[in-house]
């Protein structure tokens, strides 16, 4: 126990501040806020790899190592649709993942939001259309943000999930 | 390359098939190679079907010769392996989907990667046809009182590829496990075809992300065989120093995952914070995270710059060090322990009979490395440590990555350290069209396989990328017999095998 204290005390805290996102100057306080205001709660994510080769899986994952501390500004996954308020979406949408993604989709409450990530969850990337796959997020659900990148890195999918509550929160859905 | 040798006595060598030998066979040599596999005189590599023929390709040890052996389905069928030897089940299955060669004898006839939504059938084969909808799979019976079922996925609960597993459980205690995969099936082999080589290795290092080096590696080596090119020294030190910060990244990784999948939540603080800080230096090194397309045929992308050689050696010591103080929390920390010891335990004469693979197998006795077996430039040069437990549960998977991650971090350090010079990739001559090459390199999960087939003008006409992960997954299966339900997350994270990689 002792050892772990002590390795606890010199690792310290390596948690850099969050990216600034697209149009928002003051940062964390503002956006606690307007999650607040618009889900009343803190944001919670449900990943969906709808195909993937499992790069973008992998900065997803960074996204919760001390440096970027995505549950320090009061975002997490969680492991069901209906406890989520945005979907994060890594594609090319296989034909095999699309019933599961429609369905993970109807069965998030609204008001929902949908990041797509990565090259291929943004237009199909190198895998496109073919038999086997259907392309970019937005051919099966309907797509709020997208993130670019193969694989996009930890600070450009922050920036794009902090956009996607920012667009939520100046355009609510009807 | 006895073994070899006596398989395919008899066949014809194709001409141009480098740097391995390929030969055409008959049934009887076919049946040879079956055995060979049997009788553990042979390893399979890889398992792959074309529009009118299969090939095998085995790994003869101790000699560690490698052939590619043949076989035309004339009449759209060939001899299955998979009814003697079960790591070729799923191979068969998904040869039959994809090109409709029917495995003859299979005694496991259903789909594996059509799961019945492509509108196609055979989209490969030399006949294809539309299809409306694959009937209903049926998942294998199980009978008995007090028995339950509990379907998982293919959305996990967690930030995982998607799969199917169905547990039939008694109580807490596992007493069957069916996976169903294939969901990420992307349609690689086919992309492949028509790609011009370019795209060829972009493909490539994206069929399983977590293992892009190695991928691109293999398959740069097979262009490279078949281009007769020469690949600077420096270059193919630089990739293996890719190699290694790839394992290295991985292995961090894994070893919070098992510690926060163990209860301990404090190890996956630790070893995401260690990861972060290797990616961050690729990142600073070679431009990408990842090293995603950092191998290109004829060597690599970027050289590493002095300033960027000295961070890693830093880096390399600094890692060590860390990493030792971590391994004291872990084996001390007794409600960890207790999680990892005699758990999802595969014995070595099973791994052998399943053909388990790579670093999962050498936690379970088989001292099997293609960097140690097979050592071409610069493994030579460097000597790696073959590292080898015997215990087969959760325990000596974790232990593994300990001892491959020192060894890796040695390595790291001895590659800067002792870089060639020169340049860093060399102009990859036109290669003679319809060639054929084979790329194989042992990643962090295991042996990676390439091989590559040119078509007319710069063009592939069959390139088939194979996965250790094919073989280790139904090892799974048997890992998690008589474990309780809550352990299987812990025990698979200790495989942690690709979904995408052997979904193609």
């Amino acid at each position: 126990m002792l050892r772990i204290l002590k390795q606890i005390a010199k690792t310290g805290i390596v948690s850099e501040a969050p990216p600034e996102a697209v149009d928002s100057p003051d940062e964390v306080a503002r956006l606690q806020d307007e999650v607040l205001r618009t889900l009343g709660r803190a944001l919670t994510i449900r990943q969906v790899d709808a195909g993937s080769c499992n790069g973008c899986e992998l900065e997803i994952h960074a996204l919760g190592n001390p440096y970027y501390n995505l549950e320090g500004l009061g975002i997490k996954f969680v492991a069901s649709p209906r406890h989520a308020d945005l979907l994060l979406v890594t594609g090319p949408v296989s034909k095999h993942m699309a019933i599961a993604l429609r369905r993970t989709y109807d069965a998030t409450p609204e008001p929902k939001l949908v990041v797509a990530v990565g090259d291929c969850g943004c237009t199909g990337g190198i895998f496109g259309e073919s038999y086997a796959t259907l392309g970019r997020v937005a051919n099966v659900i309907p797509v709020d943000v997208t993130v670019a990148g193969c694989p996009p890195t930890p600070t450009a999918l922050l920036r794009g999930i902090l956009a996607a509550v920012s667009t939520r929160t100046k355009t609510p859905r009807a | 390359m006895a073994v070899l040798a006596d398989i395919t006595k008899g066949g014809r060598k194709a001409e141009a098939h480098r740097p391995w030998p390929r030969f055409t066979v008959d049934t009887e040599a076919w049946r040879r190679a079956v055995n060979a596999l049997l009788e553990a005189r042979a390893t399979l590599l890889g398992l792959w079907g074309d529009k009118e023929q299969v090939h095998l390709a085995l790994l003869e040890e101790p000699s560690a010769d490698i052939a590619v052996v043949t076989l035309e389905c004339p009449d759209g069928k060939f001899p299955s392996i998979g009814v003697a030897y079960p790591p070729a089940i799923r191979l068969e299955r998904a040869i039959r989907d994809l090109y409709g060669l029917k495995p003859a004898g299979a005694a496991d006839t259903r789909a594996w990667l059509d799961l019945g939504f492509w509108g196609v059938s055979q989209p490969l084969g030399a006949n294809k046809k539309s299809r409306k909808a694959q009937p209903a799979y049926a998942f294998l019976p199980v009978e008995g009182e007090d028995l339950h079922q509990i379907p998982v996925g293919p959305v996990h609960a967690g930030i995982i590829e998607p799969g199917h597993f169905r547990f039939t459980a008694n109580g807490e205690a596992v007493v069957r496990l069916e996976q169903r995969l294939g969901y990420v099936h992307k349609g690689i082999d086919g992309l492949m075809t028509g790609a011009d080589l370019d795209k060829g290795a972009k493909l490539a290092g994206r069929v399983s992300g977590d293992s892009t080096v190695a991928y691109a590696w293999a398959y740069a080596q097979a262009l490279e065989a078949i281009a007769s090119a020469a690949v600077p020294p420096r270059a193919s030190w630089l990739r293996a120093l890719a190699l290694e910060r790839e394992r290295i990244a991985n292995h961090l990784g894994d070893l919070g995952y098992l510690g926060n999948d163990g209860g301990f939540a404090f190890g996956l603080a630790q070893f995401s914070r260690l990861k972060e800080q290797v990616l961050r230096s690729n990142h600073a090194a070679f431009g990408h995270r990842f090293m995603m397309d950092h191998v290109v045929p004829g060597g690599v992308a970027r050289d590493l710059a002095p300033e960027h050689a000295a961070v890693m050696v830093d880096e390399a010591q600094r890692l060590a060090a860390e990493v030792k103080v971590l391994r004291e929390i872990y084996d001390e920390h007794d409600g960890l322990q207790d999680r990892f010891r005699a758990c999802g335990r595969v014995r070595p004469d099973l791994a052998v009979r399943l053909g388990l693979t790579g670093m999962a197998a050498r936690a379970s006795g088989q001292k099997h490395d293609l960097r140690c077996d097979f050592p071409h430039s610069p493994w030579d040069a460097l000597g790696v440590r073959p590292i080898v437990h015997d215990d087969g549960d959760v325990a000596a998977r974790v232990a593994v990555r300990f001892d491959e991650l020192d060894e890796s971090l040695r390595l790291v350090r001895e590659i800067v350290e002792r870089l060639p010079g020169g340049d860093v990739v060399a102009p990859v001559p036109d290669p003679q069209p319809y060639r054929l090459g084979l790329g194989c390199v042992e990643g962090w999960r295991g042996p990676v396989l390439v091989a590559l087939e040119l078509g007319p003008g710069g063009s592939i006409r069959r390139c088939h990328p194979h996965d250790p992960s094919w073989s280790n997954w139904p090892v799974i299966e048997h890992a998690v017999i008589g474990n309780i339900v809550p352990d299987f997350p812990l025990i698979n994270k200790s495989f942690n095998l690709s979904y995408s990689g052997p979904d193609l």
